[in-house]
């Protein structure tokens, strides 16, 4: 495969960058701080990474760029087959209900810019013939919650998303993989009360990849999530009233 | 992201224990302000070497900034962040024809763990502890500023923090020769030895001939059998020794709860030693084997150390000067044997020459090590007994491993103590960076 990976250099997206390139596929690292992205290329030059590894500038706060982004990509790779969006913004919940900008940012990344970028690439991988788009929603999204929904609702909108892009783009070879972390593990939710299930990041990863080799249209991981979340989902509005969840 | 929740943290001895705010940060960073920070990898030091000084005190716990910063494939030069694991190095690199040049008995440490402690292998007597194969750290040090030292720049400071418990700084980046090796395989040869003379002649004349040598002796045996045990000596297994293929990662079994304590009672423990020693002097093998199990025996049961119960243990490990003699050795083991209290058994080691680090604990002589299931009072008692009896034979113990020593006996062992809270006091006046060792071992406010 031909990857671009956007947030490879931290958390869950260091963890995929890394198992794509040991099976020898090319990498694109996209972000917006060039010295990390340069320090993670090296990481997996220095691993032994078999295919290209390349970096590139894309910042999610900057949609009107990501045509340009992707051009950058296609022309370091030789022509890019897969997109994985592992970046996303996440503040606790207080924070973002009381500031306005704060939060519209958060709601801009997470949903807005994560779309646009990911109906570019399924367009242009459909006119080449094919190819995976895959970006990282969270469980958080399956339902909404008292205690974070301002988050949940961005990645609420982001599976929705998910889910028509892929019926939208089946029948052009285009291929849309929903990855829906329960709590992990990462320097996103550092200080926070760990959950039980919680999962480490490379564990993930792998989780991630056999469900894009498979093509699987969703996947929750730790895959323990998608039994934890089954009854939530269908939990009647008035528990949810009542609940303190 | 606010404040951090408090985790409760202790060493792999599961005693004692504190809480802690830790912080898992991607890149090493000190945090702003001056509050007192104490770096952690991957938590195997016993004690309370990498607990905080006050409970609630921030920890870095180093072990998310893993990545290869860059890897010299002719020299066998790699420059990683500190918290990348031996476990990482050996599945990336190994399959590439390098090994870790000097690995304690568990691979799931951070380099940056190993520079702290100047950890050491079972070939200590040929090459010397891990310090002597950086050429490189970077440490950030009290007031912010990232100092590049190594042994031949900003020397004092190196000397200090390898071997420094992570006093003097966080170490943010390491780089390390590693050793090229053939295989994945080790040609091991095993011999039953009688007794403690037979085991401390096997030891100093494998020596000469093994890069790697190490005795387990079985401590609950007494008398004439003192010191009856195991010698084992190994090496890498040549290209044409190994078989065509590596060795497979064996599968982990976990420990899913705490054992019960009456496990560890002394009747089934000599029992378990017994057939122990029993089962390996029945077989003398030369064969090749998986590296895993040679240098990492313990790896393969996840969490052993809830094997000891609830209350937790000790391990103690001491190194005592050749000129001690085998005497000193064989009186520890009397005590021990007397207490009644020690562990399946212990891993005895020649050492070679001590490093120039100030704080490395490794001295040419022999070094003991076991583990002593916690049982209150009585246990630190014991140890302060046997820091005694070390203390006269000229030995020291291993802070890596320690959780009761005092300050004062820690002194009396370390005579270049002083020189290193001299390069300490140049770096870190404020004593920024502290543990609850630091607080017991070196006087550091709590």
């Amino acid at each position: 495969m031909k990857a671009a990976v956007v947030g490879a250099t931290r958390g869950m997206g260091r963890a995929v960058a890394r198992l794509l390139a040991e099976r020898g596929d090319t990498v694109v690292l996209l972000g917006r701080d060039a010295a990390e992205l340069a320090i993670s290329a090296r990481d997996l030059s220095a691993r032994g990474a078999r295919g290209i590894i390349a970096t590139g500038h894309l910042d999610l706060a900057e949609p009107s760029a990501f045509s340009a982004a992707l051009d950058q990509a296609d022309q370091a790779s030789g022509g890019l087959d897969m997109l994985v969006v592992t970046a996303g913004d996440f503040a606790a919940h207080e924070a973002l209900a009381r500031d306005a900008e704060r939060l519209r940012r958060l709601l801009d990344v997470n949903f807005t810019a994560t779309a646009v970028l990911c109906q570019l690439a399924a367009e242009r991988f459909a006119a080449r013939g094919g190819g995976t788009v895959c970006a990282f929603s969270s469980v958080a999204g399956d339902r909404a919650r008292r205690s974070n929904y301002l988050y949940g609702a961005s990645k609420a909108g982001l599976s929705a998303f998910l889910d028509g892009l892929g019926l939208a783009y089946g029948n052009r070879n285009v291929r849309v993989t929903c990855v829906r972390p329960g709590f992990v593990k990462t320097g996103m939710t550092a200080g926070l009360p760990v959950p039980p299930f919680a999962g480490e990041p490379d564990a993930v990863a792998r989780v991630v990849l056999r469900a894009l080799d498979r093509g699987a249209p969703v996947v929750y991981t730790p895959p323990i999530w998608r039994w934890v979340m089954l009854p939530i989902r269908h939990l009647p509005r008035a528990i949810m009233r009542r609940i303190r969840f | 992201m606010g404040l951090l929740s408090l985790e409760p943290i202790s060493g792999w001895g599961r005693h004692p224990v504190s809480r802690a705010a830790i912080e898992r940060p991607e890149t090493l960073r000190l945090p702003e302000g001056g509050d007192p920070v104490l770096p952690r990898g991957l938590g195997r030091s016993y004690g309370d070497a990498a607990i905080p000084a006050t409970p609630g005190a921030r920890v870095i716990e180093t072990t998310r900034a893993d990545r290869v910063l860059d890897f010299d494939a002719v020299a066998g030069t790699l420059t990683c962040e500190a918290g990348l694991s031996l476990a990482e190095i050996l599945r990336v690199f190994l399959p590439r024809g390098w090994f870790p040049p000097v690995t304690p008995g568990t691979k799931f440490v951070t380099i940056g763990g190993c520079v702290a402690c100047d950890v050491h292998g079972k070939n200590h007597h040929r090459v010397g502890s891990f310090g002597n194969f950086v050429e490189r750290l970077v440490v950030q040090v009290a007031d912010g500023r990232l100092i590049t030292c190594g042994p031949t720049r900003e020397r004092e400071l190196f000397l200090a923090t390898v071997g420094g418990m992570g006093l003097t700084g966080l170490i943010t980046e390491v780089t390390l020769r590693l050793q090229p090796v053939e295989s994945a395989w080790m040609r091991v040869d095993t011999e039953p030895v009688s007794g403690l003379d037979a085991m401390m002649d096997g030891l100093r004349d494998a020596a000469k001939d093994w890069p790697y040598t190490v005795g387990w002796i079985d401590c609950l045996a007494g008398g004439a059998s003192l010191g009856r045990g195991l010698l084992i000596r190994g090496r890498h297994a040549t290209r044409e020794e190994a078989p065509a293929r590596p060795p497979s990662e064996p599968w982990r079994v976990a420990v899913p709860f705490d054992a019960p304590e009456f496990l560890l009672n002394p009747v089934l423990m000599r029992l378990f030693n017994a057939a122990y020693y029993r089962v390996h002097t029945s077989r003398r093998a030369r064969a090749a084997v998986p590296y895993q199990g040679f240098f990492y025996p313990l790896d393969a049961v996840a969490d052993w150390n809830r094997l000891y119960g609830p209350r937790g243990f000790f391990q103690y490990q001491c190194v005592l000067p050749r000129s001690a003699g085998a005497v000193a050795v064989a009186a520890l083991l009397e005590r021990l044997g007397a207490a009644g209290a020690a562990s399946f058994l212990a891993v005895i080691k020649d050492c070679g020459p001590e490093a120039d680090a100030y704080l490395s604990f490794p001295l040419e002589g022999t070094t003991l090590a076991l583990d002593l299931p916690y049982r209150g009072p009585q246990t630190e008692a014991l140890v302060h007994e046997l820091n005694a009896m070390v203390m006269s034979a000229r030995g020291r113990v291993y802070l890596a491993k320690d959780a009761v020593t005092r300050a004062q006996d820690f002194a009396s062992m370390v005579p270049r103590l002083g020189e290193w809270c001299r390069v300490r006091d140049r770096w870190d006046p404020e004593r920024r960076f502290r543990s609850a060792q630091s607080v017991r071992v070196l006087g550091d406010r709590a």
